[in-house]
């Protein structure tokens, strides 16, 4: 039986690219739905109805919502290819911690960097950079996360790279300059198709950001 | 069953650090509670085995720490595979994270909405905590508990959440069983387990543990 597979996803979405590269990694066909989200769609509101948000995951009729379930579910049940999640139980829960961690910190420092100015965007800054110190603190001399091989926390946290260029032009810095070890790491994980072939253009990312920036009031 | 030292860096009161307990009960392992004084002064083991959070819970396995009562349950229950919390099925495990994830984003929040208002709970905060109830309800559906017949991954998360419930009650002036009878129902079936029973705290002490924090925080 055909497995049928369904994505509603928006481009720049960093938690919609994780499920796209998981996906990938598996070699799972699958059908991708763009979503306006100031225009929410029928099918996304009866599919996700208590958070109403993208990504999620439709396999053969039936939802899948929030990113790191979503990834975890790919993982089980596409189990043959490219394991995502180590084996052992111990280094399983290191790496759903880092991904929680991630969720937890690195989304709401990162978006403030553009979305404020002044004290607070100062602010934003130094906690966007402690949360990438930490990050590099964990990967250590590894290549990556997951050790020798692109995993789980590597596949969660890489789609924040395609807003890089947004954070620093907003916030008029490097990333670069003050964590290098964190962008060999993202060099290594460009080298990987499924991840090239996932992350938009930094450069649009960045058009579309300065949209809802004039909107805010803040170009 | 023994598969190494356990230790669980613990508070009393913390519905998450009740969570672990519940999870190595059913799953009877045994384990040393080692109580953390949060406001007195946190462990130095606290301290190096949690440097990102510096929380309680925290599991020491054969001294390898986990942190995040989540992420320990979800340990526990691959770690000791029997009985399984989690299902087998990988669509119905999904159902379990996303609701599991839900309660995490949204009760413990609606709760402490209502016991740190100063003065009258506002009847949003009160109608927050209901819709949220609510919508575990929904969850729920016609099952005794949300693993189905026997306490799963979800009523472990859940369940802990409930001590503090009179407390609420009492701020808010509402009652749960009236609010939400079917949630209510559940939390009874769930105290008919004797894992549960034991070591829920007593939710007048939760109370009486809230009016000390109102207290400190300078709420009246």
């Amino acid at each position: 039986m055909a497995d049928e597979v369904v994505l509603l996803d928006f481009w720049p979405s960093m938690f919609g690219i994780r499920v796209r590269i998981a996906l990938a990694e598996k070699g799972v066909k699958y059908e991708y739905k763009e979503e306006d989200l100031k225009n929410k769609s029928p099918l996304l509101l009866q599919m996700n109805p208590v958070h109403k948000k993208i990504p999620v995951l439709i396999h053969n009729g039936r939802p899948v919502c929030e990113s790191p379930i979503i990834v975890q579910y790919i993982d089980e049940v596409w189990k043959d290819k490219a394991p995502l999640l180590p084996s052992d139980p111990y280094q399983r829960a290191q790496a759903r911690f880092w991904v929680d961690f991630i969720d937890k910190k690195m989304y709401d420092s990162s978006r403030k960097t553009w979305t404020t100015k002044g004290e607070e965007q100062e602010a934003a800054k130094k906690e966007f950079f402690e949360v990438l110190k930490t990050l590099e603190g964990q990967l250590g001399d590894k290549p990556f996360f997951g050790g020798d091989n692109f995993g789980y926390v590597d596949l969660s946290l890489i789609p924040f790279y395609c807003w890089f260029y947004t954070y620093e032009t907003c916030g008029k810095f490097s990333v670069e300059a003050e964590c290098p070890k964190f962008i060999a790491w993202v060099k290594r994980c460009l080298q990987r198709e499924t991840v090239a072939k996932a992350l938009p253009d930094g450069k649009k990312v960045f058009e579309f950001v300065s949209v809802m920036r004039t909107n805010l009031g803040l170009e | 069953m023994s598969k190494g030292e356990v230790v669980l860096l613990d508070c009393w009161a913390s519905p998450f650090c009740l969570r672990a307990k519940i999870a190595l009960a059913e799953k009877g392992v045994e384990y040393e509670a080692r109580a953390e004084n949060l406001f007195g002064g946190k462990s130095d083991l606290l301290l190096k085995s949690n440097p990102i959070y510096k929380k309680v819970p925290v599991l020491l396995h054969d001294g390898k720490p986990l942190c995040e009562s989540t992420i320990i349950v979800n340990y526990i229950d691959e770690t000791w595979p029997s009985p399984p919390l989690l299902p087998s099925c990988a669509y119905e495990r999904a159902k379990a994270r996303f609701w599991s994830d839900f309660i995490d984003k949204k009760v413990f929040d609606a709760v402490c909405n209502i016991w740190k208002s100063k003065g009258e709970v506002p009847e949003t905060a009160k109608n927050e905590f209901i819709e949220i109830l609510k919508q575990l309800e929904g969850a729920l559906g016609e099952k005794d508990f949300f693993g189905g017949d026997s306490l799963g991954f979800v009523d472990v998360i859940a369940i802990p959440l409930t001590c503090w419930f009179y407390a609420v009650e009492k701020f808010g002036g509402f009652k749960v069983e009236n609010e939400c009878p079917k949630f209510s129902a559940w939390m009874n079936k769930c105290m008919q387990r004797e894992t549960v029973a034991r070591i829920l705290p007593d939710p007048e002490k939760v109370y009486e543990f809230v009016i000390t924090l109102r207290n400190m925080f300078g709420i009246e």
